[in-house]
């Protein structure tokens, strides 16, 4: 299977990722071979097979834990690693045209 | 770690000593490792001290107080750096500790710094940590293995006594394996994740690396357990992993699978693992021959599922509350350069691959076909262990590859987990045990167990078997 130049492209925008020409071509090359060996699943005859949605057995949690106020992180902890900040929020650039 | 801590308890020899012979042992050593990212003497100094203190006074806490450890790099420490081996964290300082972090300073463990690791424990050679390569201590030129390359590492040449890894893929026994020291990835949800940094969450698992089986188990005993801060822990109470460690092998139903012995495995791994199979059969230990015919699709099911998550779990690394942050005139560009810059190209790959499985029109092709055939692989070890008390077989299919020999080929590189990988899919808790050296390159090769949910106590006790009827590994050459 062969991934496009654009599909590489659309999905770096989906994820944010702007990406060098260099790099869209070989992560071009490189996920396309990856996913040539995933197609090996559609071997597999899955239509009667549950997914498994959680790593952990039922039973294995414990209830919800009870909805009770608790103190949450300090606001000046939180905002200590931040790269810009205005009084107790995260400044970021300009958001709206 | 056992004699340190007997040591300690007759007053032989002082914490405050212990870690300045350890802190010595790095400063002699680390420049050719490359095990540590941060080295923290001041704090650990003072950790020494506190605990000599405590002993002074009759109030130590236990085996671990005073013992010299370190930690891989994607644990939470406050007031001391964390980066996940990525440039995206360059100097950040986090508020907070990690639950595991906690509960090994609780027991008194004095930590020396922070371990190297593939970038975001994404990587099966320590290749993509984004500051410097690690080395194995068994020959400089090749990998120690990844992503907890630096744990293995520190280990083996004898900087700490032990130290904790996370293993999402096989990132703790892969390393275990190729630098000959013992590491344990528990059951999903028997470690506490909080404080962990994320890579695929229904994976990730903290686990110990020990010289010896016992070390393993001290280790394990002292941070497993339920913790409210992780959604996915347990509330199993835990079991004294140290009370039946010496309860040996006889009678145990040790599972062999068929597949794990075909094309594939190198000669002289499969020639070590084969002896301590035949090992255990002297220790009183049954063969069973079981097949898990689903494992050989785990390494494609594994490479949708956990770059999904991975996808959704780095998209917080945006420039906006903590690490780097690009300059840019409006908020999109901001996002789009940081991520740029900051991230390697392994996490890049692996987003990009994530973001495409989840994407509108591939995520039942994809992502949901691999969950159902996870489940199909659980199945697998299930009906195992119908038969069988822990599953045994290579850890990996060839002894610790050169530095270089790999970079190039993601796909080549995946494929080293590919015994692995199935145990985290499973959710279940797996080991990695020197099982001796490679016949033709001196390397060390590991034996992997597998085990049923929450068994962890009789895999440490079947290694536990074996590491006595082999003894020990010698001192590796390289440091």
């Amino acid at each position: 299977m062969s991934l496009s130049l654009e599909e590489v492209r659309r999905v770096a925008s989906l994820a944010r990722l702007r990406l060098s020409a260099e790099e869209e071509r070989l992560f071009q090359g490189q996920l396309s071979a990856i996913l040539d060996h995933v197609k090996q699943l559609e071997a597999l005859d899955v239509s009667a097979v549950e997914p498994m949605t959680h790593a952990l057995a039922q039973g294995e949690v414990g209830a919800l834990r009870p909805d009770e106020p608790a103190p949450s992180l300090d606001p000046e902890l939180a905002l200590a690693a931040a790269p810009a900040r205005e009084g107790t929020a995260f400044q970021v650039p300009r958001i709206i045209e | 770690m056992q004699e340190a801590a007997a040591a300690l308890d007759d007053r032989t020899v002082s914490s405050l000593e212990l870690t300045q012979a350890a802190l010595a042992r790095v400063a002699e050593t680390d420049g050719r490792l490359g095990a540590f990212l941060a080295v923290t003497p001041e704090r650990a100094l003072d950790a020494a001290r506190a605990s000599d203190a405590r002993r002074a006074r009759g109030d130590a806490r236990g085996p671990l107080d005073g013992v010299p450890v370190a930690l891989k790099d994607i644990f939470l420490t406050q007031g001391v750096p964390t980066t996940a081996g990525s440039r995206i964290l360059e100097g950040y300082v986090p508020p907070y500790d990690a639950t595991v972090v906690e509960r090994l300073q609780a027991a008194g463990a004095v930590s020396l710094g922070k371990l190297n690791m593939d970038e975001f424990a994404m990587g099966s050679s320590n290749e993509n940590s984004a500051y410097k390569p690690c080395h194995n201590p068994w020959d400089l030129a090749r990998t120690p293995g990844g992503s907890s390359g630096g744990s293995a590492a520190a280990v083996a040449a004898r900087q700490v006594f032990g130290t904790l890894g996370t293993d999402t893929g096989g990132s703790i026994r892969e390393p275990a394996a190729f630098c000959g020291v013992v590491g344990v990835k528990p059951t999903y949800g028997r470690v506490s994740r909080f404080g962990v940094i994320a890579f695929a969450s229904s994976l990730d698992q903290p686990g110990p690396f020990g010289k010896t089986v016992a070390d393993a188990a001290l280790l394990l005993g002292a941070v497993a357990g339920h913790d409210p801060r992780d959604a996915t822990s347990s509330t199993r109470p835990v079991d004294d992993y140290l009370a039946g460690l010496e309860g040996g092998a006889a009678g145990l139903r040790v599972g062999v699978p068929r597949e794990w012995f075909q094309e594939g495995l190198e000669p002289g791994v499969e020639r070590a693992v084969r002896g301590a199979l035949a090992a255990y059969e002297r220790l009183g230990a049954k063969l069973v021959e079981v097949s898990l015919p689903h494992a050989k699709y785990a390494v494609a099911a594994y490479y949708l599922i956990a770059p999904a998550e991975a996808s959704s779990n780095l998209a917080r690394y945006d420039g906006v509350r903590y690490g780097l942050r690009a300059k840019a005139s409006a908020l999109k560009e901001m996002y789009a350069e940081t991520r740029e810059q900051g991230f390697g190209p392994e996490p890049k790959r692996r987003i990009m691959l994530g973001t495409y499985a989840l994407s509108a029109g591939y995520y039942d092709a994809y992502y949901l076909r691999a969950q159902k055939v996870r489940t199909l692989i659980r199945r697998d070890f299930d009906e195992a262990f119908a038969r069988c008390d822990v599953v045994a077989g290579p850890v990996t299919p060839t002894a610790a590859f050169r530095l270089g020999e790999k970079v190039d080929d993601p796909l080549q590189m995946y494929l080293a987990d590919i015994y692995t990988i199935p145990c985290n899919l499973a959710a279940l808790p797996g080991l990695s045990l020197p099982c001796g050296l490679h016949e033709g390159q001196g390397l060390p090769v590991g034996l992997q167990l597998v085990g049923r949910p929450f068994d962890e106590a009789t895999l440490l006790r079947a290694a536990r078997a074996l590491e006595r009827e082999q003894g020990p590994l010698p001192a590796p050459a390289g440091v």
